[in-house]
């Protein structure tokens, strides 16, 4: 059962890199930015899925750890680092940013942290936004004169839409090959129990904290990796992209498509990140203009319809099986 | 840069700002108080609040009854926006929080942020993306105070929020219905059970909290002259974090957490730096949450949800 599950995930996975090929070969360039931007968004839903989906804490900050990620990436290339000794730097200080924000907060429940890690998030914007001396402010990194150098891989430059789409796609792979093993751990079933009674986890001789701020903190290192390839993609990072609305769509496509459930949250990305694109082709002309209302409103009657999620988590059968 | 002669200019923006900040954080303190969410669609009220006095402000001035008037203009304007602001308030409740009471925690959290978004475009799409200038009512008069200076307008915006604070304060503490308010808030299966029809209390509990939020969007227009439709977000962070600040659920504290907020976010972009200004807020929040969940006048314990 379980085999075949994977089998499944492989082949959706060479699936979709084929169709990116044939997108790049049909020159729609565009598709295939929108397909790596949602490999972006996979990632940091990834991320914060383990927080939301397994541990149960809620989250409305996350954005800002992407942020962090991005910008050092931004900032160390300019110093001349390359991606490969970038990547790991930036995931150690996305991850030491989270857990000395975790650290104090594990006590808080519910709202209460969501709360604070919004606040967390709010703030993280504003210095990126205020401080010239580091961020260069509003107008983003990097500055005239620097330049975010390009990926290279084996002597291979990463330049064109599709090859960063496989770079994505590639790292999509990892994290939920990395999720998966995280998830059948012990680790990963001391997060749902946390998730399904904090007392009893307690009681069964978790240490609640320890783990939470276990969950935490290794949820930014999803966080981190989108970051870093975001910024060498793009090739440039100012704070509008890191708005408490990104940190909301995020909770949105995980919550629904799925908590918990990796297929759940990839439909759940295809979801947002597609709809407003969708409804921007079909719609056409004037009527583009609306496609956010339009979207809003689906939100509203998605979660009405399908409270549970599109796809919802199975794991309380799984776990009876184990 | 700053010295002395600025504290009392802006003490005063900081209490008129922290009065606008406590009318809306009622409306968020009441409805976490009854239902425990956050009805994150609150901020949209305010805005639209804000376009309803507009509205009601430009047609009513075309009457030169109503200009020559402005006790009675005032009034009309403010009661009919409150009306139509409350009625959104508890529409948005009806379909877009009733059907989802029963779900997870997160549910009605998405349901108010797809609200949220709606209610932004539409007031995007049908009246404009620019911002638009609010008519100035009555002449902004400055009044020497010994050595404050105050304004008409401020003092108008302080006097306006004490009384509908006082009000609110009156109408849960001595009528009935506002005693089933606060039996549902400390705990709303109980309350049913004693008899009190829980819907329509939550009802009007968003119909009240929106009508104060837009009393709040019209005094936001009055102050500083101009409203957008994005206006929202801010002020509802802001008084989010005042209603947390008193103590979540917590009438009184949400009141004492927007003056408190206001005066302390005015005062820090004073004499420490304006360009952090709503840092400041958040660092509060932040200090608060870690060393008092409850908030200062909350009694809530953290753990009940």
């Amino acid at each position: 059962m379980l085999k075949k599950a994977k089998l499944l995930e492989i082949f959706f996975i060479v699936i979709i890199a084929l169709a990116a090929y044939l997108l790049h070969l049909k020159q729609e360039f565009y598709l295939v930015h929108i397909l790596s931007l949602a490999g972006i968004y996979v990632l940091l839903a990834l991320g914060l899925n383990m927080v939301i989906g397994y541990t149960g804490l809620l989250d409305l900050g996350f954005i800002a750890f992407y942020a962090i990620g991005a910008y050092s990436a931004a900032l160390l290339s300019s110093k001349g680092f390359s991606f490969w000794a970038i990547l790991p730097t930036s995931i150690l200080i996305t991850c030491a940013f989270r857990f000395l924000l975790g650290k104090p907060l594990m006590r808080l429940r519910g709202d209460y942290l969501a709360i604070v890690t919004l606040g967390f998030g709010e703030i993280t914007r504003l210095i990126l936004n205020n401080w010239d001396a580091l961020t260069n402010g509003p107008k983003g990194l990097p500055r005239v004169g620097e330049t975010i150098r390009p990926i290279t891989l084996f002597s291979f430059h990463l330049n064109s839409e599709i090859s960063y789409f496989y770079l994505i796609l590639f790292f999509v792979a990892a994290s939920i090959f990395a999720i998966r093993r995280i998830e059948r751990s012990k680790i990963g079933r001391a997060f749902v129990a946390i998730r399904e009674d904090e007392i009893a986890a307690e009681a069964m001789g978790i240490n609640t904290s320890y783990i939470k701020l276990l969950s935490f903190t290794i949820s930014a290192v999803f966080a981190a990796i989108a970051g870093v390839i975001y910024a060498h993609w793009i090739g440039f990072v100012s704070p509008e992209s890191f708005s408490f609305w990104e940190s909301v769509f995020l909770v949105c496509m995980v919550a629904l498509g799925g908590m918990g459930n990796i297929l759940g949250i990839i439909f759940g990305v295809t979801l947002l990140v597609g709809l407003p694109e969708f409804l921007r082709i079909t719609l056409g002309g004037e009527f583009v203009l609306y496609r956010m209302l339009l979207f809003g409103l689906l939100m509203v009657i998605m979660t009405i319809l399908r409270p549970q999620g599109i796809i919802p988590e199975k794991r309380m059968a799984l776990e009876l099986k184990d | 840069m700053a010295n002395s002669a600025i504290i009392f200019p802006e003490l005063v923006n900081g209490i008129t700002l922290g009065a606008i900040y406590a009318l809306i954080s009622l409306g968020y303190t009441m409805v976490y108080g009854v239902l425990l969410m956050i009805n994150f669609a609150h901020s949209e009220i305010v805005m639209a609040g804000a376009f309803f006095g507009l509205f009601l402000l430009s047609f009513f001035l075309k009457f030169t009854f109503f200009q020559n008037n402005l006790l009675l203009l005032l009034t009309s304007v403010f009661l009919l926006s409150m009306c139509v602001s409350g009625i959104l308030g508890a529409a948005i409740e009806r379909l877009a929080y009733r059907p989802l009471r029963k779900t997870n925690r997160l549910m009605p959290l998405i349901s108010a942020i797809g609200v949220s978004l709606f209610l932004q475009n539409l007031f995007m799409l049908t009246l404009s993306p620019e911002a638009k200038p609010y008519p100035s009512v009555f002449p902004a008069v400055n009044f020497q105070l010994g050595a404050v200076t105050i304004n008409s307008i401020q003092i108008f915006i302080i006097i306006i929020s004490i009384l509908f604070m006082v009000a609110l304060e009156y109408f849960v503490n001595r009528t009935k219905l506002g005693v089933a308010i606060k039996a549902a808030s400390s705990d709303i299966e109980t309350a049913k059970l004693m008899g009190i029809n829980t819907n329509s209390i939550i009802s009007l509990v968003f119909f009240i909290g929106a009508a104060l939020g837009g009393v709040a969007g019209i005094l936001v227009g009055m102050y500083y002259g101009s409203i957008k439709y994005n206006m929202g977000f801010t002020y509802g962070i802001k008084a989010f974090t005042a209603a947390v600040l008193g103590g979540i659920g917590n009438i009184p504290g949400a009141m004492l957490g927007g003056f408190m907020l206001g005066i302390l976010e005015s005062l820090g972009a004073a004499y420490i730096s304006s360009a952090y200004k709503d840092v400041f807020a958040f660092i509060i929040l932040i200090l608060v949450l870690i060393f008092k969940p409850t908030g200062l006048l909350g009694e809530r314990a953290q753990d009940k949800c």
